[in-house]
């Protein structure tokens, strides 16, 4: 039998980045503040949580203003979408497997 | 915690993050309770105006003169507009008590995207329904107001149900419902409206409360 929990992606480990990729699979775009509202944490820890989504190519980020304001929100990419689909069939697997 | 149950936990919170960061929650079983309880309140007291028993404008003679010289103006001299409008804004200010006191209490945010959206997709059946409804009084099809106001919200309901609660569809398809087999009895609309307004917004909340609420109060 093959151990489910190869499956499972190192890099969706922590509730924030769940929490982030959750967001951005359900909403076409998701702005900073938002999430930070959503996930209840500081600037600086959801940063560094999005900067490493980012290096990884799983979310983009999109600089836009509204009015002088900066506004920067987040999207999922192609590989990020499939590598959350694969992450949340390797939990339903986990599930199942001790049944 | 075993592997399983972590799987399972991080499952849920990636279930609530999706409907949080998409929908608008926060919505109170309570607030259909308080609206439903004020439009039974509002149409009892309109009642005897609607059916008669008692006179319609608040100054007979000003009322009817303006009425026959068919100035809008009449209608701020009816008292069924001012219990319209108390009725409408009492309704509005207690559903929005217990959705802020419910918002308070799961620490979710009451003004955000999400009630935006929800703002929205309500506002835009509501407001071109709005406009029908004065083009149906304008032309006196007063036997077509309330099956009308039901489509209308009906519909909005349908709308709002995929930026909040799910269940509102099923307000809606009975505000709907209700609107239909209103027009085969035009002229008992009042008591359609009472129904729509009243009793399902009330039973709505009340299994609403039952289902998400009661185990948190």
């Amino acid at each position: 039998m093959i151990n489910p929990i190869e499956n499972l992606n190192k890099l969706f480990d922590s509730r924030i980045r769940l929490g982030i990729m959750s967001a951005l699979m359900v909403n076409a775009e998701v702005s900073f503040n938002d999430l930070k509202e959503l996930l209840d944490i500081t600037d600086g820890n959801l940063a560094s949580h999005l900067k490493t989504l980012e290096e990884n190519s799983i979310i983009k980020v999109q600089k836009g203003f509204i009015g002088r304001k900066t506004n920067t929100t987040y999207l999922i990419t192609k590989t990020g979408e499939k590598a959350f689909k694969a992450h949340l069939e390797a939990l339903e697997k986990m599930i199942r497997s001790t049944k | 915690m075993s592997e399983q149950q972590q799987s399972l936990a991080d499952l849920q919170h990636i279930k609530k993050m999706m409907e949080r960061s998409s929908r608008f929650i926060s919505l109170s079983g309570l607030s259909g309770v308080a609206a439903g309880t004020c439009a039974l309140v509002g149409a009892a007291v309109a009642y005897p105006y609607v059916y008669g028993r008692k006179d319609i404008f608040i100054n007979a003679d000003t009322g009817y003169q303006l009425a026959m010289a068919g100035s809008y103006r009449v209608i701020v001299y009816s008292w069924l507009f001012w219990i319209a409008a108390f009725t409408f804004s009492a309704a509005v200010i207690s559903a929005f008590i217990f959705t802020y006191i419910k918002s308070k209490k799961e620490n979710i945010p009451l003004w955000g995207t999400t009630a935006k959206r929800l703002m929205i997709n309500v506002a835009i059946p509501l407001i071109v329904g709005g406009l029908f409804l004065v083009k149906l009084i304008q032309s006196n099809d007063i036997g077509l107001i309330a099956p009308a106001s039901l489509i209308f919200y009906g519909l909005a309901l349908v709308n709002a149900s995929k930026y909040s609660l799910n269940e509102l569809r099923y307000l809606g398809y009975g505000q709907l419902i209700l609107a239909v087999i209103n027009l085969k009895f035009i002229g008992y609309g009042f008591y359609f409206w009472a129904i729509g307004f009243g009793v399902l917004h009330i039973v709505y909340g009340t299994i609403m409360w039952l289902k998400y609420e009661r185990h948190n109060s």
